[in-house]
C-alpha cells in the first residue's frame, strides 16, 4: 500500500510538473495580455509532433529536442504576429471564437501532415530502464528525468520572474498593464516575448512527454482543460499559483483515480465502490476547483477576479 | 460602446417587431422543408433539418444568457448531454413519454445549472469562461465513465420517445414538426422573457452591473435565474437530438460542441434571439456543405472563424451590429 502510494505520488508530481510547464505560459498570457487562448493545448500537441518528426529525421531524441526549440519559437512568434496580436483589444468572446477556430485548423492540419494514426517517439537510451527507489520499488528513469527537467525549468522561471528586468516587467504587466505602457515600455514587444515564452514551454511539455505517451491529435485537448483548472485554481497571472495549482491538480487526479475506489470500498461493497470510484475519479479535480473557487473566487494567488 | 447601446435602449421596443417578423418568416420556411425535400425525393434531409432545429433551440437558449446577460458559457454542451441521456436512461427504465423525459432533463439541468452557475457567477470575464468550460468537461467525463450506458462508445436507443403513449415520433416528419413547434414555443417564451421586467434588469446588468446594484437590484440572482433557465432550455434540445439520432454518446457534450453553440449565436448576431436561430442554420449548413466538398471541413471552418474575427472591424459581433444598424 505504501509502495503504491509512493509510486502514484511520483506519477502525480510528474504530471504536475508537466501541467506547470503548460500552465505557466497560459497564466501569463491571461494575466498580462488578458487573452483567452484556447489554442494553448495545440502548442503542447505540436511540440510532441515536432520532436517525433525531428527525432525520426536525426535518429536521436536529443537532436529532436534541440531542433524542436527553434521550431517552437517560430510557431509562437508567427501565431502571435498573425492572430493573437490582433486579439488584444477584442472582447473575450472574439478571442474565444478566433482561438477556437485555430484549434479546429491546427487539429485538422496535424491530421493532414502527420496522418491520423498515433506516432511514437523512441525513449532515449540514456534515460530508459528503471531505478530502485525503496525496497522492491522500481521507478522509470525517464519519469524522474521529466520531474527534474520540469523543476529545473520552474526554478529558472522563478529566478527570471523575480530577479531579472524582463521578469519585473512581467510582474508589473500582470498587475497593471496600462501603467507599464504609460511608463514607456514597448508593450507590444513584451506581449510577443510573453506569448513566445509560453508557446515554447507548452511545446517543451509536449516534447518531454512524447516518449511515454502516444502522440495523437487529441492529446492537446484533455490537457488544455486540466490546465485551465490549474490556472483558475492558482489565480490568473501568478506563476507561483500555477506551480502549486499544477501539483495539486495532478496529485489529486492521480491519487484519486487509484485510491478513490480503495477508500470507497470501506463504505460500499466492492462492485459498487469500483463503479462509483471510476465515475467520481475524473470529476475530483473539478470538485476541487469548485471548492477552492467557492472560498476564493480569484484563485489561491489571484489578485483580481 | 456602452454609451451607444444605452442610448439605443429606448428604441429597442419598436425594433423588436421586425426581428419577430424575420423569425416568423424563418418558421414558415422551416415548415415547408418536409414537403419540399420529399418532393425532391430526398426525405433523409428531414432528419438533417430536425438536427438543425434542435441546435437552433440550444443556440436560442445560449443567446438568452450570452446576448442578454453577457455570460459567455463555454459549457452549454453539458445540458445537451443531460437531455440526450435523460432519454436513454429513462427509456431504459420504461419511461418513454417525451414530456416526462423532458421533465427529467430539465430537473437535472436545473440542479446542475444552479450549483455550477452559483459558483461560476462569483467570477467574471476570463474566469467565467474557463470555469463553465471546466464544469462542462466534468459532466462529459461523468458520462464517459457511465459504463452502464456504453461509456465512451455511446448507447443506441431502441425506440424514439412516445407522446401520450403514441409512437408517432417514429415518423421523421412528425418528429420534425414537433421539434419545430417546440422551437416556436421556446422562441415565444424567450421573447417574453427578454421583454419582461426580468429581461430588462438582465440587460441592465449586462450594461453596468454596478449601477443596477446601486438602484437596488441584486445582479447575482437575476443572472443565476437566467443561467438556470438557459440550461433547462438547452436540455430540451438534447432530448430532441437523442430522438433525431436515436443514439446518445458523450460526444454530444464535448467542449467542441459548446464552442459550436457559441459560434452559432455569434454568427447570427448576439442578443437578437432570431439571430441565434439563423446562426444555427448557417453554421450547420456551412458544416454540411464543407463536409460534402472536402474531407477536412474543420480546417476551413476554423479558417472561416479566424478570418471573420480578424477582418471585421470589431469582430463578428461588430459586423453583425453594423449590418443591423444599416438596415434599421
Amino acid at each position: 500500500m505504501t509502495n503504491l502510494f509512493v509510486l502514484q505520488l511520483l506519477n502525480g508530481v510528474q504530471l504536475g510538473v508537466l501541467l506547470f510547464l503548460i500552465a505557466a505560459g497560459l497564466t501569463l498570457v491571461f494575466g498580462i495580455m488578458d487573452v483567452v487562448n484556447l489554442a494553448h493545448g495545440v502548442l503542447y500537441m505540436v511540440g510532441a509532433y515536432f520532436v517525433a518528426t525531428f527525432a525520426a529525421w536525426t535518429g536521436s531524441f536529443w537532436w529532436g529536442l534541440l531542433l524542436m526549440l527553434p521550431a517552437a519559437v517560430a510557431v509562437g512568434l508567427i501565431l502571435e504576429l498573425v492572430v493573437i496580436r490582433r486579439l488584444y483589444t477584442r472582447s473575450h468572446l472574439d478571442q474565444v471564437l478566433a482561438t477556437f477556430g485555430l484549434v479546429m485548423m491546427a487539429n485538422e492540419t496535424v491530421k493532414i501532415v502527420w496522418g491520423v494514426s498515433p506516432l511514437s517517439v523512441p525513449m532515449p537510451e540514456l534515460l530508459s530502464g528503471s531505478v530502485p527507489l525503496m525496497g522492491p520499488l522500481q521507478y522509470p528513469v525517464y519519469r524522474i528525468a521529466i520531474i527534474v527537467a520540469g523543476l529545473g525549468v520552474a526554478a529558472g522561471l522563478f529566478l527570471m520572474v523575480n530577479y531579472t528586468r524582463i521578469g519585473m516587467l512581467l510582474r508589473a504587466g500582470a498587475t497593471n498593464r496600462a501603467m507599464v505602457s504609460a511608463l514607456g515600455i514597448d508593450i507590444g514587444k513584451l506581449f510577443a516575448v510573453v506569448f513566445t515564452l509560453g508557446a515554447v514551454l507548452a511545446c517543451l511539455a509536449g516534447a518531454l512527454i512524447a516518449p511515454i505517451l502516444s502522440v495523437d491529435t487529441g492529446m492537446g485537448e484533455s490537457v488544455l482543460i486540466l490546465t485551465f483548472v490549474v490556472v483558475v485554481i492558482g489565480g490568473i497571472g501568478s506563476i507561483k499559483g500555477a506551480f502549486l495549482g499544477a501539483i495539486l491538480v495532478a496529485v489529486v487526479d492521480t491519487l484519486g483515480g487509484v485510491f478513490g475506489p480503495i477508500l470507497l470500498r470501506e463504505v460500499l461493497d466492492p462492485a459498487a465502490a469500483g463503479q462509483a470510484g471510476r465515475m467520481l475519479a475524473p470529476m475530483l479535480v473539478y470538485i476541487l476547483m469548485a471548492v477552492i473557487l467557492f472560498a476564493k473566487p480569484a484563485g489561491l494567488f489571484g489578485g483580481r477576479a | 460602446m456602452a454609451e451607444t447601446t444605452v442610448s439605443a435602449a429606448p428604441h429597442r421596443t419598436p425594433a423588436i417587431a421586425p426581428r419577430v417578423k424575420a423569425a416568423a418568416v424563418l418558421f414558415v420556411l422551416f415548415a415547408l422543408v418536409p414537403p419540399v425535400v420529399t418532393a425532391l425525393g430526398d426525405p433523409f434531409l428531414v432528419l438533417v433539418a430536425t438536427r438543425i432545429l434542435a441546435y437552433a433551440i440550444a443556440a436560442l437558449a445560449l443567446d438568452l444568457i450570452l446576448g442578454y446577460g453577457a455570460m459567455v458559457s463555454f459549457g452549454h454542451a453539458a445540458y445537451l448531454g443531460f437531455g440526450t441521456y435523460a432519454v436513454a436512461i429513462l427509456s431504459s427504465y420504461g419511461v418513454n413519454d417525451l414530456f416526462l423525459q423532458m421533465l427529467g432533463a430539465i430537473l437535472v439541468s436545473a440542479v446542475f445549472a444552479f450549483v455550477t452557475g452559483a459558483i461560476s457567477l462569483r467570477t467574471r470575464g476570463v474566469y467565467f469562461i474557463m470555469i463553465t468550460l471546466a464544469f462542462g468537461q466534468m459532466a462529459f467525463f461523468f458520462f464517459i465513465s457511465l459504463s452502464a450506458y456504453g461509456g465512451d462508445d455511446g448507447y443506441g436507443l431502441s425506440n424514439r420517445s412516445t407522446i401520450f403513449g403514441s409512437d408517432m415520433l417514429e415518423n421523421d416528419v412528425t418528429l420534425f414538426y414537433v421539434t419545430l413547434a417546440l422551437l416556436i414555443a421556446l422562441f415565444a417564451l424567450c421573447h417574453r422573457i427578454v421583454s419582461s421586467r426580468f429581461g430588462r434588469v438582465l440587460t441592465g446588468i449586462r450594461e453596468n452591473a454596478t449601477r443596477m446594484e446601486a438602484i437596488g437590484y441584486a445582479p447575482f440572482r437575476y443572472q443565476l435565474t437566467a443561467f438556470v433557465i438557459s440550461g433547462c432550455m438547452t436540455s430540451v434540445a438534447g432530448v430532441l437530438l437523442a430522438n433525431q439520432a436515436e443514439f446518445v454518446s458523450p460526444a454530444f457534450m464535448s467542449w467542441h460542441r459548446s464552442g459550436e453553440l457559441i459560434v452559432m449565436v455569434v454568427l447570427g448576431g448576439i442578443g437578437t434571439l432570431t439571430g441565434a436561430i439563423g446562426g444555427a442554420v448557417a453554421a450547420l449548413l456551412l458544416e454540411e456543405f464543407l463536409g460534402m466538398v472536402t474531407d477536412h471541413w474543420q480546417l476551413w471552418f476554423g479558417l472561416f472563424l479566424v478570418l471573420m474575427v480578424l477582418f471585421s472591424p470589431r469582430g463578428i459581433t461588430g459586423l453583425v451590429e453594423q449590418i443591423g444598424r444599416r438596415k434599421r
